[in-house]
Formats: C-alpha cells, structure tokens, sequence
C-alpha cells in the first residue's frame, strides 16, 4: 500500500508534538543548562564550564557502573532471547489452553515494577522465602543481601521471570503468522524439527526478534525499580547499574550540576544504541520489501 | 511405513512442549503464589513458622489496608493518574498515528524516530528536570503532572501500536467515505474509530499497564496529595518495622487491576505485543 | 524560565542547533536531494547525515574531555573534519 504525500498530516501530529515536546524537550534543555553550572540550593547558579564533564569521565564510580550495566544487559539477552522462543515454540496453538497459557504469561508484566521487587525480597530471603528457605535446606549458602555474587544472581533471575514472558508473546506472535501451507511442505519434504525451525520458523520471527532484543536491550539498560527494591544497589555498590546510580545523585544527594552531566552522557549513549538498532530495522524492512 | 515414526516424534516433540511450558509455568507462579499465600497470614506466622498453606488463615492484612486512608488512597491516586494517563494518550496519538500510517510528509521518518528515542529514554534521566518542571509551573503534587510525565512513554507507544493497527484497514475505505461527502472529522469518528475498536483497546491496555507498574516518576512526583500505592510501598518497605503481611496484601492488590483487564484482552494481547513493539 | 538556568553559552548552542534544522528543512524545500547509500551501506539523506554527525560530535567531545587536557577547540576542529566526512561519504 503507497501512501500519498499530504503535507496537512502535520495538523494531526501537532498535539502529539506539543505534548512530547513539553515534556522531552524542555527537560532535556535543562539538563544541558545544569550539566555546566555549579549550584547552591537549587536556585543559584555558576558557570562552571567542562568540570562535572571531566570530574565523571575520570571517577572510576561512572566507569564501574555502565560496565555492570553492559554485562547485566548482555546477560539478560543470552538468557531471555532463547528461552522466549523455546516457550514460544511450546506453546499450544489454539483453543482454551492457549487462552490460559496466554493470560498466566502476561501476569508478571502487568505487576508494578517495585512489587516485583517485593516479590523475590520476600521469596529469596533464607528467613521467610521459599527459595531462600529451599536452597539453605539443601546446603547453599545462598543471601542476596550480603553476597554480590547472589545478588546479581537474584536479579538476573527476577529479570528473566519478569520480562521472558514479553520475548515469548513477541515470538508465539511472529509463529502465529507463518502459514500452514508452510509447514505441509516441510512434512513432504520430510523436514527434521531443527530444520523446520531453522529454515522456516526463525526467518519468520526475525522481525519481532529484533524488537524483542530492542526492548529488552533498551529496558534492561534503563533498568532502576526493581533492584533498588531487592538490593537497593548493594551489597557495596554490587548492583549499582546506571540509572540506580543516577538517581542517587540527582535526587539523594541533589547535585544537580554532576547528575545532568551524567544524565546527558547516558542520553547520548541511549540515542546512538536506539539509532543503530533502528536503522538496522529499517534496512532489514527495505531489503525485505524489495525481494 | 514412514508416517508411524513420524507421528510418534511429533508426539514425543509434543510431549516435550508441554513440559517446557509446565515448567516455565510453574516457575512464574510460585512466587506470585508466595506473595498471595503470605498476605494472608499473620506476621506471627511468617516469621515465627515456614508453612506451604496458611495454617491460621486471616483476613487482617487487608482489613489494615482498607481502613487505613493513608492505604487505600494510594490506590485512588493511582488510579486517577492512570486514566488521565490512558485518556490523554489516546486522544493525542489517534490523529498522530493516523497521520503516520496513511501519509507521507515532510520529516516523517525523522519525528517517528525522536518518539522511539523518548520511549527509550531513561526515566532517571528526565526524574530531576521533571521535579524542577512541574514544581515551576506549580503542579507539583497533583494526578495531572503523574499523568502528563508518564505521557513521556505512553504517548509514542499509542502511536505505534495504534498506527499498527491502522495499516490493516484498507485505504479504500476511507476514499469512499471521502466521496460519500463525509468530513473528515466525521469519517473519523463515525466510521474509523469503531472500525479500528480492538486496535483502541489494547492501546488503552498498554498505558494502563506502563503508567500503572512505573515507579521512579510516580514517586518523584508526588508527596502527599497524590501518592501513587507503589511509592507507599516503597516507604514501607525502608521503614524498619517491617509488616511483611501488610506489604504483601498491598502488592496483591496492585495485582488484580492487571489480572483483571488482561483476561479481557487475552485474545489480542499477542498481536498487540507484537505490533506496539512495546 | 528561571528554573531552567540559562547561560548565554547554552542558549547559543541551542539557537545554532535551531537555525540548522530551520536551514535544513529550507534547503530540503528547495532542493530536495536524493537519497544515497554510502560507505556504511545505510540509505541516508541530508537530515541522516547532520543527524550522525551531530550524534558523532557528542561523543567526540566526551573522548576528548576524558582523554586530554587540551582546549577543547581541538574537539571542535575534529567534529568538523568528522562532519566533512560523514556528509562527503556516508
């Protein structure tokens, strides 16, 4: 379908502009305002030029915290992505107990973030929780409070339980689009499991793998509620990802100068990432379209 | 010859499924299970006793919640910031999203991407610049500026997952309304709208559900007047005098609203995740 | 306004940035140019290419911030050797 060239579609993205405008520009001028001024009781303000700049890009504390950031959100991927589209590939196709598999999957999505947080405090403490409980029965020392090692464990967990079933809904989508003269085919010519998924199932869902791996990419990097909820950023400063780290000097300890500038790197970051992944959408969509 | 070992793979294949999907299952139940077990003991019996089934099953958690203003108005307020939220989305983005799925125009590509790069923007970025905003213009406080900051995410996911949807309706509808001599804000709203129902539900569905687990704005946001249950939860649990029964009565409520809405949109849940690239 | 804490240097930066978007879309009413693919194998137009370069300079900026001590004009005639690139063959 072509779509026609009418300028006066402008009129209807206007409210859309105005709104996202007020609340994405003006803020992000702010932030560039402060990111170059010293402040004293959030009113006033001095000209303090490159400092906050130089000051994080040599503190070793930013540097720890976009390096736990990468490894936490690549670990996420490796996980996430293989096992939505196993769950994907297992679920039922039809009828009441895809309903029912459906609606169980999406819960987790549909619970506040910081209750999510709430939930594996509760279930992994050795005290009150049952996996604490189960897992120091068995003999594992196991406390996401003192233990970093358990702590990034108890997080990663609770993020593939939260947002696994998101990669799953994307790829059972994606399946739910292949015809079924396709897989007729496949019987005919005697095709094995791994090559119907190889040949025929995964093209099929590249295009919402790749949203999937944006969004859980892009989500995973921003992630803050659910363990500052689980470890508050401990122990030490263990799971102290970016965003935890963020607002712990923007709105603990209210620098304003030092949290802008760091804002505005993380934005700059955030831009070239998102840019990257959706020029490659793009591309893809293109080359597809003309084959 | 060569049909019966095929079938009985396929079988086999099959059975495997349903472990994975038993598994996977079970593995996202029994913490939520954790959670609704515990809301209804006693904190005597959570901490003092480690029991599968709640041997003294009570209701006390909750009747704390629902007699307590400074509980229960969490959820009111929640619920006001998120409608405003959802409505306010919606009625901006439908025209937007029209825009964008039927015509080409000056920059279209390029205002498409700054929508996806502020549904990809951190929140901690925008909390400070927000607090120093809304207390400027002195809305600080109130349901309007949650409503307004969550717009930051909502309103580009509307748009996507709406102009998803629009793509589907063929184009020759509208002509032919066109030709019938219907305006367009007629055609839009008689004919295109409902057309488009399903497509407006799970939107809708969509920014309930990200205004309604968002924590950080929310919370940075607010005080008193219109304090969302999530960051009353937050204070609680850093308070020391931990009520762990409470806390976990208030987190199942927070689940139900979701549970409830989702089995209405089960059957389009999937194409919504899929088209809204949420 | 007060709030927002502006600086004549920032409010330049801002302007500039404005101007070159308003100039843009003027030259692109004018002559709209055509798309091209270049050495990194991605369809760009002239928007794309101010686009890339202005994300570009940012982290230009930074490395130079965090690598040297030096003035930052250096980071500046490298940006614009960099956008000379980018809108030479990108």
């Amino acid at each position: 379908m072509e779509k026609t060239v009418n300028q006066r579609a402008w009129l209807l993205v206007i409210p859309v502009l105005i709104l996202v405008a007020f609340s994405s520009i003006i803020p992000m001028m702010t932030v560039v305002n402060y990111s170059f001024q010293d402040s004293f009781g959030g009113n006033e303000f001095f000209w303090v030029g490159l400092e906050w700049y130089r000051e994080l890009l040599h503190s070793e504390r930013l540097w720890d915290a976009f390096g736990r950031q990468l490894l936490f959100s690549f670990i996420i991927l490796l996980i996430e992505i293989p096992l939505g589209i196993l769950v994907a590939l297992s679920m039922p196709k039809k009828g009441f107990a895809a309903s029912i598999c459906l609606v169980l999957m999406s819960l987790p999505l549909l619970i506040p973030y910081n209750v999510v947080g709430t939930i594996w405090q509760v279930f992994g403490r050795a005290d009150i929780g049952l996996l604490g409980r189960a897992l120091s029965d068995l003999g594992i020392s196991y406390n996401y409070s003192q233990n970093a090692f358990d702590a990034w464990a108890t997080v990663i967990m609770m993020d593939v339980w939260h947002w696994t079933s998101l990669v799953a809904l994307l790829s059972y989508a994606g399946l739910r689009s292949i015809p079924s003269a396709y897989y007729q085919a496949a019987k005919i010519d005697q095709a094995g499991r791994w090559s119907v998924f190889r040949h025929i199932e995964l093209p099929k869902m590249r295009g919402v793998l790749m949203i999937a791996i944006l969004l859980r990419f892009m989500d995973s990097f921003m992630i803050y509620t659910e363990p500052f909820v689980l470890t508050g950023g401990g122990p030490g400063n263990a799971t102290t990802f970016l965003s935890i780290d963020l607002v712990k000097m923007a709105l603990g300890q209210f620098d304003l100068g030092p949290a802008a500038a760091f804002s505005l790197m993380y934005f700059l970051v955030i831009l070239l990432i998102s840019y990257v992944f959706y020029t490659v959408m793009i591309t893809a969509d293109k080359n597809e379209a003309n084959r | 010859m060569s049909d019966k070992p095929a079938k009985r793979k396929r079988r086999s294949g099959s059975r495997l499924s349903i472990l994975v999907m038993i598994a996977y299952l079970a593995f996202l139940l029994v913490p939520i299970y954790w959670l609704v077990i515990m809301s209804f003991k006693s904190n005597a019996e959570i901490l003092g006793m480690f029991t599968l089934f709640p041997e003294n099953f009570t209701l006390d958690n909750y009747r704390t919640i629902f007699g307590d203003p400074s509980w229960y108005m969490g959820y009111v307020n929640s619920f006001i910031y998120v409608s405003l939220n959802t409505v306010i989305s919606l009625l901006v983005a439908l025209p937007a999203a029209y825009a964008f799925s039927r015509f080409r125009f000056f920059g279209d590509n390029h205002l498409f991407f700054w929508l996806l790069t502020n549904r990809m923007a951190p929140p901690a970025v925008f909390a400070l610049p927000f607090f120093q905003l809304y207390s400027s213009v002195s809305l600080f406080d109130t349901h309007i500026a949650v409503a307004l900051a969550h717009c930051l995410f909502n309103v580009p996911l509307a748009v996507w997952i709406l102009e998803g949807f629009m793509r589907g309706v063929p184009r020759e509808i509208d002509e032919t309304a066109f030709i019938d001599g219907y305006g367009f804000t007629r055609f839009f709203t008689r004919i295109f709208i409902p057309m488009i129902a399903p497509g407006i539900g799970v939107t809708a569905f969509f920014c309930f559900m990200f205004s309604w687990v968002e924590l950080l704005l929310s919370r940075t946001l607010t005080s008193v007047e219109a304090k969302p249950i999530t960051a009353i939860m937050t204070r609680t649990v850093s308070a020391s005098g931990l009520d762990w029964g409470v806390l976990a009565a208030a987190g199942v409520l927070t689940i139900i609203p979701g549970a409830i809405v989702i089995y209405f949109v089960r059957n389009h849940i999937a194409k919504g995740f899929a088209l809204g690239r949420v | 306004m007060e709030w927002m804490a502006w600086t004549l240097p920032t409010a330049l930066f801002f302007v500039t940035i404005a101007l070159t978007l308003a100039g843009m879309s003027l030259l692109h009413l004018k002559y709209p140019g055509t798309p091209r693919t270049g050495i990194l194998g991605i369809e760009t137009m002239r928007g794309d290419r101010l686009f890339i370069s202005l994300l570009g300079s940012g982290f230009i900026n930074l490395a130079w911030i965090g690598l040297t001590d030096a003035s930052q004009y250096g980071a500046l005639v490298i940006c614009g050797l960099f956008a000379f690139c980018v809108f030479r063959w990108v």
